[in-house]
């Protein structure tokens, strides 16, 4: 690549070495070099979940052999994990209290977000900075007082109570996000529309909610996403009405016997809905993610 | 209305109704292979006791104690049954936590649990949680790999004995290595083995004044013993194998000792699981300076919480979970390697069990053999023979723990790691006022 570079170096065009060798010109495109990165990282990322999908197919006694990509495929493991504890009721908990705790979150944010936006006071970024801080805290330190709290008002349990939590937990980041978004869009559309006589109900329905629902929309599938994983509360504010998937898997985690190829089948379960949800809503969420970022 | 909208709430009503009637009890339980199978026999009980429902809650050893211990020191009432160990009931019992259960039904025959098992689970002479099983700790070894070597083993080995042979048996060439043991961190993980180490190199945790003793020559000796065994015989990355991570290596055939829980013989007996099932040797946990303390007493116990609303139902599920006619039904239906082992005198008596189990009497004698209030040469203050029975001893435990795993790899020598560890443990049981 260097000697390539310093031949190249008399000649004020590229034209002339690549049509000699064009594999020299593959070689040194950026596009190239970008992909393979790209798809190291993505491969990366993956193979654990890849792994987790191939050994929920093997036996048990596979599953702790030598790593191996031969082998008989068997539903044993799906048929034993699906046979002790029923999947559906713990899946309906996942899908109610994450999509649950989204919606109440953005009732919640979307005008605070507005009111920071549009209507900022002095103290707004402090405000702002105040609510990030509160993910700072190390959950642990708030389970006895919020676990009392939810003894003594009957939430221990209840997808309710879960719903609340979640909401909480979600807010600073749902608030911050679209208050990044709602910052990007030009004040002068919502001015034109006052200009019309649209109230501020108006204004917020017909204007802001319809120009930033990519952001909107991305916002909302990292919240349900982020509730669907939550492990901490979930595992300690339910026992056997309210649990999500979460604690489904965590039923299947031992330290004592062998238990990997039913953990993994129970663990593909878990995260098949919100894989596919991801897959089928990734234009939404990449569009949001990247909106407004190049100016 | 409309009829057909009327229909389904009567439904309801009626569902309602019965449901009213059966009581539901919330059991909490970790995921060992024996509690999967009370699981599974849940409709043998409910059959038998129209009147109770059984709600499940499984979850991972650490998770469901941290999850217990929140419920129970507030109070919040969620289980009616807990899965707990030996360590939590006397430290739970003193505090009133645990609902005592000092009038049992005379035909659930509390004379046929094992005294010692018996004994680590009562508080003043009252039991507050009945057995579900027990396990000691022995000595696996691969028996084709001794013979060829020509290696007799003596009916009590001592630690010298396993390091020469773990010395002589070392292939790491072909992937045999001469010794597996724990070394990932944990109070119930390295230091189980490493506390029953201590105590048979002559060592203790405290001395009758709560002062730590982790920089005595004992310690060193036993802590060097055990780096320079694991370190230099024993498989890569050993500082983070587990129990689970132990019995996979053993049961493929890497490993040609291995020492831990009693509890394994049955899956390592289980050809389906282990490649080594017609090859299995076992002795007794190896001694060094005294036999006290060398092999640990654990049982896995049912208790009813003092918040329990339904406790008369949870007391009959419990009564029935660790009873000897569930004993029976486990073999009949699932085999009897699989019953529940070390709770009743009367499963051993059973000559099925003894037939199924050629390791039966040894795992019997190890129980026996442990006395939990009298495991280390010189006088403790506490009870325990792998653990000490104070609240602080899982974060004192855990903390040397990382501390010896560190030594294991080589990060620190082993003295710094004692001396770190002593410092620590003086500084918490100063705090917790031990020492006034």
């Amino acid at each position: 690549m260097t000697t390539a570079r310093t031949k190249s170096l008399p000649s004020s065009h590229a034209a002339p070495l690549t049509q000699r060798a064009p594999w020299l010109g593959i070689l040194r495109s950026r596009r190239l070099w970008l992909g393979v990165l790209g798809w190291s990282v993505a491969l990366l990322i993956f193979f654990p979940i890849f792994w987790m999908v191939l050994t929920g197919f093997k036996t048990e006694a596979e599953a702790i052999a030598e790593p191996s990509l031969v082998f008989s495929p068997t539903l044993e493991s799906y048929d034993a994990v699906q046979n002790r504890a029923g999947y559906a009721r713990f899946a309906i908990n996942s899908v109610v209290v994450a999509f649950g705790s989204t919606l109440l979150a953005l009732l919640i944010a979307i005008p605070a977000a507005y009111s920071m936006a549009f209507l900022p006071t002095r103290r707004t970024k402090g405000t702002l900075l105040w609510m990030l801080s509160t993910k700072m805290l190390p959950p642990v330190g708030v389970l006895v007082p919020i676990y009392l709290l939810f003894r003594d008002v009957g939430l221990l349990d209840t997808r309710t109570g879960l719903v609340i939590v979640y909401t909480l937990m979600n807010l600073p980041i749902v608030v911050w996000m679209l208050y990044t978004f709602f910052k990007d869009m030009p004040r002068d559309i919502l001015e034109a529309g006052r200009m019309d006589g649209a109230s501020t109900l108006q204004e917020v329905l017909y204007l802001l909610l319809p120009l930033t629902l990519p952001g909107i929309a991305s916002t909302g599938l990292l919240s349900v996403i982020l509730s669907w994983n939550e492990a901490f509360w979930s595992l300690n504010l339910t026992s056997s009405q309210a649990a999500p998937l979460t604690a489904y898997i965590a039923s299947f985690s031992s330290p004592e016997g062998l238990f990997w190829a039913k953990l993994s089948a129970a663990s593909t379960m878990a995260i098949a809905p919100i894989l596919v949800f991801g897959w089928l809503t990734q234009k939404q969420m990449v569009r949001g993610l990247t909106f407004g970022a190049v100016k | 209305m409309k009829l057909s909208r009327v229909l389904p709430l009567a439904g309801i009503a009626a569902v309602g109704a019965s449901a009213a009637q059966a009581e539901t009890i919330t059991v909490a339980t970790v995921n060992n292979n024996d509690m999967v199978i009370m699981q599974g026999l849940t409709d043998a009980f409910e059959q038998a006791h129209p009147d109770i429902t059984l709600d499940w809650v499984v979850l991972e050893e650490n998770v469901l104690r941290q999850r217990l211990t929140t419920d129970i020191a507030t109070g919040g009432g969620q289980f009616d049954v807990m899965t707990i160990g030996t360590y939590e009931v006397p430290i739970w019992a003193e505090r009133d936590w645990l609902a005592p259960l000092d009038d049992l039904p005379e035909d659930y025959r509390v004379d046929d649990l094992l005294q010692s098992v018996r004994d680590g689970l009562s508080e003043d002479g009252t039991l507050h949680a009945l057995p579900f099983y027990a396990e000691s700790s022995m000595m696996y070894y691969r028996q084709d790999l001794f013979d060829a070597a020509g290696i007799e083993v003596p009916e009590q080995p001592t630690w010298q004995q396993v390091r020469d042979w773990a010395e002589t048996l070392h292939a790491p060439d072909e992937q045999t290595y001469g010794i597996c043991l724990r070394g990932k961190p944990g109070w119930g993980e390295n230091m189980a083995l490493v506390s029953t180490m201590i105590n048979t190199f002559g060592g203790r945790w405290f001395d009758m004044d709560w002062n730590p003793q982790i920089d005595s020559p004992a310690w060193q000796e036993a802590i060097g013993f055990y780096v320079d065994l694991l370190g230099n015989y024993g498989p890569p990355g050993a500082s983070s194998n587990g129990f689970n991570e132990n019995l996979a290596l053993f049961s493929r055939g890497n490993c040609a000792i291995w020492v831990d829980a009693t509890s394994a013989a049955g899956k390592l007996y289980d050809a389906d699981e282990s490649r080594v099932a017609d090859q299995l040797g076992f002795a007794p946990a190896p001694v060094a300076e005294t036999p006290k303390g060398s092999h640990w007493l654990w049982s896995w116990a049912l208790a009813i919480p003092a918040t329990s609303d339904s406790r008369d139902a949870a007391r009959e599920f419990i009564t029935w979970a660790t009873s000897q006619e569930y004993v029976e039904l486990v073999g009949e239906q699932e085999g009897w390697t699989s019953v529940p082992p070390g709770t009743r005198k009367s499963t051993y008596e059973n000559p099925d069990y003894q037939e199924a189990a050629p390791f039966a009497d040894f795992v019997l004698q190890a129980i026996q053999d442990a006395d939990p209030t009298d495991a280390t040469q010189e006088p403790a203050p506490y009870i325990g023979v792998q653990f000490v029975g104070i609240p602080e001893f899982q974060s004192i435990g855990t903390q040397v723990g990382q501390m010896v795993a560190s030594a294991l790899t080589g990060e620190t020598s082993v003295e710094q790691a004692l001396q770190a560890a002593q410092r620590a443990t003086q500084r918490t049981v100063e705090r917790a006022g031990y020492q006034d």
